[in-house]
């Protein structure tokens, strides 16, 4: 069952410390309807991605709140499952549609994160892992990728080095996106010689801490084929895996099972295999959950996608291009925002009207991949494009 | 939140850890797990005892944390790690200079304390 994207809208990802989540939430949202050319009063359910709310500005309860700051009056629900938010209020948008209860559903995610200084932050993201036996004995996010990566590095080969192609290659990838944090390309040099957040992660191997909203209005296919929607773009499948909060309580440390049990579903879901995608954006939120990604998506054998970067495989010129907006290491990470600007920057690579449409000209299909903690949740959407 | 407050099953488990007889859930089809525990999260039998935990584990993986949460702004850097203790695995600090840390070690488990608020927290000690 195909669920049509209607229309797509984003604010800039950056440092913008002193903006309110419900006014960045606004402008995502504003633009998703304005792209999408429907009235507002057609809206029947917002579903927003939001991870930490509480902590960084006091706030929860984001639903109805969002809801009124676009003049809405409809059901309105905050999702949260970490850095999977957004992912996660797409997915709820798409069921809601295809049970028939709902015909159009603003979609969307917002993380305000930057008023929390680098320390509160790091202690905000924490709060995904395990409390008890992750937290109170001082892993971090970037902490807990190291301990993934440091396990890859002796389990299946690769180095630092390789890792740092994946960063250069998705700096490359934003250094023209006008919405990108980072629109800068890197050296393998400054990645390498980077300040150690945790050895054997460094600076340029993570995420930066971003503020933004993303958005987009999804639809049913009845809907769009009556208001004669100009909706290229759909969404035909989708699929969400679950796994152990804390790392050390996985069978493999470098294996995540949550990704492959969300493609798989997915994969079935819009009747296609893994072979069929064309490109994907991947939650890259350091530069090895983007190898531990591709091969849980079953793009690569488990130990291979270390060196696809690395041998021009996944470059926007590549054969599989991943992370085509730069990704959120250096489009930046949201949190809750990165499912939706997944879909938002997809979308519009399909449709012609992103800076790096070119390099997927005759694609069909493209995933998104979005990821909470480490990878306890997944979701994972099939996006077609009429061609 | 509060650490006012016990963490049941965890708090316990972490008082047999500081007495040097930690233990951990097993259940009667020898699945192993972590307090606190209603039910095994493999077969999901509520017929739960305690098993002692082996002495020493082998390090699996680490690293060199720089950037902290604030609940150790000022232990850091510090080299954290997963150890295996035979059927358990557990992340804790490796109390060594991280030059002297290699995966695979041997290491033996305790607790310590954080300098930056005096919660506690598992140690590794290499053997």
């Amino acid at each position: 069952m195909s669920t049509p994207i209607a229309g797509v809208g984003m604010t800039k990802f950056g440092e913008m410390a002193d903006r309110t989540g419900r006014d960045l939430f606004a402008e995502a949202g504003e633009t998703a309807i304005e792209d999408a050319g429907i009235d507002r009063g057609e809206i029947d359910a917002l579903y927003l991605g939001n991870f930490m709310g509480e902590l960084s500005e006091r706030q929860g309860h984001m639903g109805p709140l969002m809801a009124k700051m676009l003049g809405l009056d409809v059901p309105a629900t905050r999702v949260e499952s970490a850095c999977a938010s957004g992912g996660m209020a797409v997915r709820q948008g798409i069921q809601a549609v295809r049970s028939g209860s709902a015909d159009v559903v603003l979609v969307g995610g917002v993380e305000r994160m930057h008023n929390m200084g680098t320390t509160g932050a790091t202690g905000g993201l924490s709060v995904a892992a395990d409390d008890l036996w992750e937290i109170k004995h001082g892993i971090t996010f970037p902490g807990a990728y190291a301990l993934m990566a440091k396990r890859y590095f002796e389990t299946h080969g690769g180095d630092r080095e390789d890792l740092a192609e994946v960063a250069v290659k998705n700096h490359a990838n934003a250094a023209n996106n006008p919405l990108a944090q980072y629109q800068t390309e890197i050296t393998i040099e400054k990645v390498l010689d980077a300040f150690p957040v945790a050895d054997p992660l460094g600076l340029f191997d993570a995420s930066p801490i971003t503020d933004g909203a993303a958005a987009a209005i999804i639809v049913s296919e009845e809907y769009a084929a009556e208001h004669d929607l100009d909706a290229p773009v759909s969404i035909t499948g989708t699929g969400q895996g679950t796994d152990d909060l804390a790392l050390q309580h996985r069978d493999s440390i470098t294996w995540t099972p949550a990704t492959a049990d969300a493609a798989e579903e997915a994969y079935a879901d819009a009747g296609i295999d893994a072979d069929d995608v064309d490109f994907l954006e991947v939650h890259d939120c350091f530069t090895i959950a983007e190898v531990l990604a591709l091969e849980g998506l079953g793009l690569y054998d488990e130990g291979e996608a270390i060196t696809a970067a690395r041998e021009g495989e996944t470059t926007a010129d590549g054969e599989l291009p991943v992370n085509l907006s730069g990704g959120l290491k250096a489009k930046g990470h949201p949190v809750g925002a990165t499912g939706l600007a997944q879909i938002s920057e997809m979308t519009k690579l399909f449709r012609g009207d992103h800076v790096n449409s070119d390099a997927v000209g005759d694609a069909e299909v493209g995933l998104t991949h979005n990821a909470g903690g480490t990878v306890a949740s997944a979701v994972v959407h099939v996006l077609e494009v009429e061609q | 939140m509060s650490d006012e407050v016990r963490d049941d099953g965890y708090d316990d488990f972490m008082d047999a850890l500081e007495e040097g007889e930690p233990y951990y859930v097993e259940c009667a089809n020898g699945h192993a797990s972590l307090p606190p525990r209603r039910l095994c999260p493999e077969c999901a039998t509520d017929d739960l005892g305690e098993a002692p935990l082996a002495e020493t584990g082998e390090l699996l993986t680490y690293n060199v944390t720089h950037v902290p949460t604030p609940e150790f702004a000022d232990d850091v850097p510090f080299v954290l790690g997963i150890a295996e203790f035979g059927d358990i695995r557990l992340t804790g600090q490796v109390r060594a200079d991280s030059e002297d840390v290699e995966v695979g070690d041997t290491v033996s488990i305790g607790t310590d304390v954080s300098e930056t608020d005096g919660e506690r927290y598992i140690a590794f000690d290499l053997e």
